[in-house]
Order: structure tokens, then C-alpha cells, then sequence
């Protein structure tokens, strides 16, 4: 007669399923894949990442020793991370937050044999 | 009886993508289809001359959001075919798992989006809530919500920790005890029997003439499905295809609702049979030759053809997704029809349009 009553019923009895975002967020999954960081301490500037990287969003810019990385051309599949020889970069278990501009990330990298 | 033209999308509310039909009707009945397709063409093949092929995964995996998984597995079969390359048994049961949760969200977005084409908003919220689990699995598990992109030519990126495992068989109980729930608001309810029983039929010998593919053909009575051919761990469980005789949109309706519980299924088999050990094997030099893949997506079979030079860029890759296949049948569902189960058909054979135009 009402094939909908037994959903309708445990919906009624049970916890909510949505959340008032963006006042409420869930706990990220430990391995997510989010905000691409680079240390920087260990980073050699080899470029490896740039190349791998599918999108082609990192610039390794040696003369100037910086890494850039433009965040709203990355595709967030961790190609760059699993490539990196020295461990430099890492994924955050969290999202970028929405923006307002467009950001290019530079990092300043000190090489090992400079501060010896 | 004067006979008129009517526009069907590109914008439609019932279908996000962007497809166009030029429908000519006579008193609300069709009488004949044009279709018109070509709006998000990216020109994903193309890239294949600027990304070497180890990078073309990550882009393969973005010719459909949804299967974004099946893409880059057909792919990965398909050139570790031409480097004679044997993935590691793990590596062939986790792609199985993380195809059957993509086919399972798949399907559960298409049944919440084929409950919304007439209308029954209700059923389409309780299936996207049960989706949404699925989608946390994959955020858990592979890291992205969407596209997983958990591949690499000779195997996989990532393992599923013991723990891992349990959780997904965990909440898979959960979603099966969910869908349970609602198979009679779904398939026992008059109005949802009224607007989909007797609409767009097409039989068996028409839709294997028309080159139909995946559970559109299944709802016909043809018992294909590409997992047969047994490529990764397929051809070690136990496995019948789903099939419905009546080929109209109710049969189609019941073949991806029973094809939740054979993903459930086949991964509770795929979980209990998992070997361990390594997870990719080790890639060395470049692909050389032609080569194909065919692999069963939740919309049918999806085709790959790669040819290469053993220089680093491919040569050619072409894609032959599921709906490009299903169009020409769905053009032979509609006349005949009325204007307003136009939304029903076309939704019934599961479009995905970006795929189609890469
Ligand atoms: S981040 Fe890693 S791969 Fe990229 S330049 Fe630095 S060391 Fe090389
Ligand atoms: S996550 Fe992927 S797209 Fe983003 S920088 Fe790394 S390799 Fe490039």
C-alpha cells in the first residue's frame, strides 16, 4: 500500500545525512589527497615533479631557486608526490578553500650544499 | 495532422549534459529523431602528442568523471598488452574492487537521476544518500572522491590496508541493506511501472543489429557483458550477467538495480579471494605496436586502441565509449513515443555524454 513507509520510518529515526556546510565540515580521511606542500629543506630542484606532473603545473626554476606550483591547474592526483625521490612533497588530508583570485604557490628553496 | 519541431537540450533540465535532439512530432507522438552531438568535444585524444604515456592515464581518467577508473584501467590493459607486461594477481583483485565501487555509484547516481526524470524526488535523494557512502569509500581508499586515479601502467598506486577491507565490506552491508529497502518504492510502485513499463522497447535482434552495448542490451535479453572475457580477477569469480527480456525501460531499470547487488557481490568475492604481495609490477622501455582493450563499464563496453612507435608520445589512442554506441538504439526507441516520456528514454539508456565526445 505505501512502499515508501519502511524508508520513510528509518529516515525518521536515524541521524541526519546532510551537514550544515561550510559552519560544519567532517573529519578528513587520512589519505586524501588535498593541498600539495612542499617542504622545501629537502627539495635538491632536480624537476622531476614537473615533468611527471600530467597537468603541467609545477615550474622548477633553478636559477632562482624557487618551486612554483599553481594550485588551480593541478588536478590533485599525487603524480608529483609519488615521483619525488627526496620525500620534499606531501598532500595535506585537506581541501584548498574556495578562493577569490588566482594564486600561483612559490616556495624558496635553500639547496643543502649552499647553507654548509 | 500539422506536424511541428521541437528542441530537446542541449539544456534540459532532466539531462545535465548537453545533448540535442531535433524531435518531429505529430499530435505528440514522434515521428523522427535527429540527433545532434559535438558540445563538449576537449580533444582528449589529441593530447596523446603532448603527455607521454605514462602521464595519458591521468588523462584518460578524465574522459568521464564517473567511470573515471574503468578509463584508466582499459588504458593500463591495453598498453601493458603491447610491453608484455603480467600485472601481480593483488594488483588485478584491487582494480576489480575499485571498478565494482565505481559501477556501483554509477549506477546508484543513474537510478537517483532516472527517479527524478519522472518526477519521484523523494527516491532520487534516498539513492544519492546511499551514494554518497560509496563516495566516501572511494575518498577513504583511493584519496579522490571522483576520479580515484589509482592506476599505473603495470599495476596500482595504491594497497587497501586489512582494515580498509573490512570497512568496505562493513558499509556494503549497509548499502545493501539500504537498496533492499527500497526496491518496492522502485520497482513495485504503480507510477513508477506506468511511465516506464511498454516505453522505448526495442528487441534483442534490433538491438544487436544496432551495436548496442552494456545493460541497455542486457534489458533486451542478450546476456553480454564484457566481465565474461574474465580480464583482471573476472575470470576467477563467479559471475552471471544480469538480464531482462522485456527491452523496454522498466527492464533496463531492473538490470542496473539488480547489477548494485552483483557489485556488492563481486567484491565480497573479490575480498575473501585477494592474494597478497606486490601491487605493480616494473615498467621498463616503451610501447611498440597496436593494441585494444575492452572493458566492461557501468554503461557498457568501453573500447581502446593505442598505437605506438616506441618513442614516448603515442602515435594515435582512440576511445569508443558506451553511449556513443547507444544512441543509434535509442534512436530507435523513441518514435512512436509521447513528447513527455522523451526524458524517461533518453535517460533509460544512461547517457554520458562527455564521454561520448571526449
Ligand atoms: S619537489 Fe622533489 S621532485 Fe620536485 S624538484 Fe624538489 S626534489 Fe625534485
Ligand atoms: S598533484 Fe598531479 S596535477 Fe597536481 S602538481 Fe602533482 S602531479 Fe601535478
Amino acid at each position: 500500500m505505501f512502499p515508501m513507509m519502511p524508508a520513510i520510518l528509518r529516515n525518521f529515526f536515524s541521524k541526519r545525512a546532510t551537514r550544515r556546510y561550510p559552519p560544519m565540515t567532517r573529519e578528513p580521511f587520512a589519505e586524501v589527497r588535498g593541498e600539495l606542500k612542499n617542504e622545501g629543506s629537502v627539495c635538491t630542484l632536480c624537476g622531476v615533479c614537473a615533468v611527471k606532473c600530467p597537468s603541467q603545473c609545477i615550474v622548477v626554476d633553478k636559477k632562482n631557486a624557487t618551486w612554483q606550483w599553481d594550485p588551480f591547474a593541478c588536478v590533485y592526483c599525487g603524480v608529483c608526490v609519488d615521483s619525488c625521490k627526496t620525500g620534499s612533497l606531501r598532500q595535506e588530508p585537506l581541501y584548498r578553500k574556495a578562493a577569490t583570485g588566482r594564486e600561483i604557490v612559490s616556495v624558496k628553496i635553500v639547496l643543502k650544499e649552499q647553507t654548509k | 495532422m500539422p506536424v511541428s519541431t521541437i528542441p530537446f537540450g542541449p539544456q534540459h533540465p532532466v539531462l545535465p549534459e548537453p545533448i540535442h535532439l531535433k524531435l518531429t512530432v505529430e499530435d505528440e507522438v514522434i515521428k523522427e529523431v535527429v540527433p545532434a552531438l559535438g558540445y563538449v568535444h576537449r580533444g582528449l585524444e589529441k593530447l596523446a602528442g603532448t603527455r607521454d604515456f605514462h602521464q595519458m592515464v591521468q588523462i584518460v581518467e578524465r574522459v568521464c568523471g564517473i567511470c573515471s577508473m574503468m578509463h584508466a584501467m582499459c588504458y593500463c590493459e591495453c598498453v601493458e598488452a603491447m610491453m608484455g607486461i603480467e600485472t601481480p594477481p593483488r594488483a588485478r583483485y584491487l582494480r576489480l574492487i575499485w571498478s565494482e565501487l565505481n559501477r556501483l555509484h554509477s549506477h546508484l547516481l543513474w537510478l537517483g537521476l532516472f527517479a527524478d526524470s519522472f518526477g519521484f524526488e523523494s527516491l532520487f535523494m534516498q539513492f544519492w544518500k546511499i551514494r554518497e557512502k560509496v563516495m566516501d569509500l572511494q575518498e577513504a581508499t583511493a584519496g579522490n572522491r571522483v576520479i580515484v586515479s589509482v592506476n599505473v601502467i603495470g599495476g596500482l598506486r595504491r594497497d587497501l590496508s586489512p582494515e580498509q577491507q573490512q570497512t568496505i565490506l562493513n558499509i556494503l552491508d549497509r548499502v545493501e541493506d539500504e537498496m533492499r529497502l527500497l526496491e518496492k518504492p522502485l520497482l513495485g510502485d504503480y507510477t513508477v511501472m506506468k511511465r516506464t513499463k511498454g516505453k522505448g522497447i526495442v528487441s534483442a535482434a534490433r538491438a544487436l543489429e544496432l551495436g548496442c552495448v552494456g545493460p541497455t542490451l542486457r534489458g533486451s535479453g542478450v546476456a553480454q557483458d564484457m566481465r565474461q572475457l574474465g580480464y583482471e580477477a573476472y575470470g576467477d569469480l563467479a559471475f552471471e550477467p544480469r538480464v531482462e527480456k522485456d527491452g523496454d525501460c522498466y527492464s533496463r531499470l531492473k538490470v542496473r538495480y539488480r547489477e548494485v547487488f552483483q557489485s556488492i557481490d563481486l567484491i565480497r568475492q573479490a575480498m575473501e579471494k585477494i592474494p597478497a604481495g606486490e601491487i605493480a609490477a616494473v615498467v621498463k622501455g616503451r610501447p611498440e605496436g597496436e593494441g585494444l582493450a575492452r572493458v566492461e563499464q557501468p554503461r557498457g563496453e568501453v573500447f581502446y586502441y593505442v598505437k605506438a612507435d616506441g618513442k614516448k608520445y603515442l602515435e594515435r589512442i582512440r576511445i569508443r565509449t558506451p553511449t556513443f554506441a547507444n544512441v543509434p538504439v535509442l534512436l530507435a526507441m523513441l518514435p512512436g513515443m509521447c513528447l513527455s516520456d522523451v526524458p524517461v528514454i533518453v535517460l533509460s539508456i544512461d547517457p554520458c555524454i562527455s564521454c561520448t565526445e571526449r
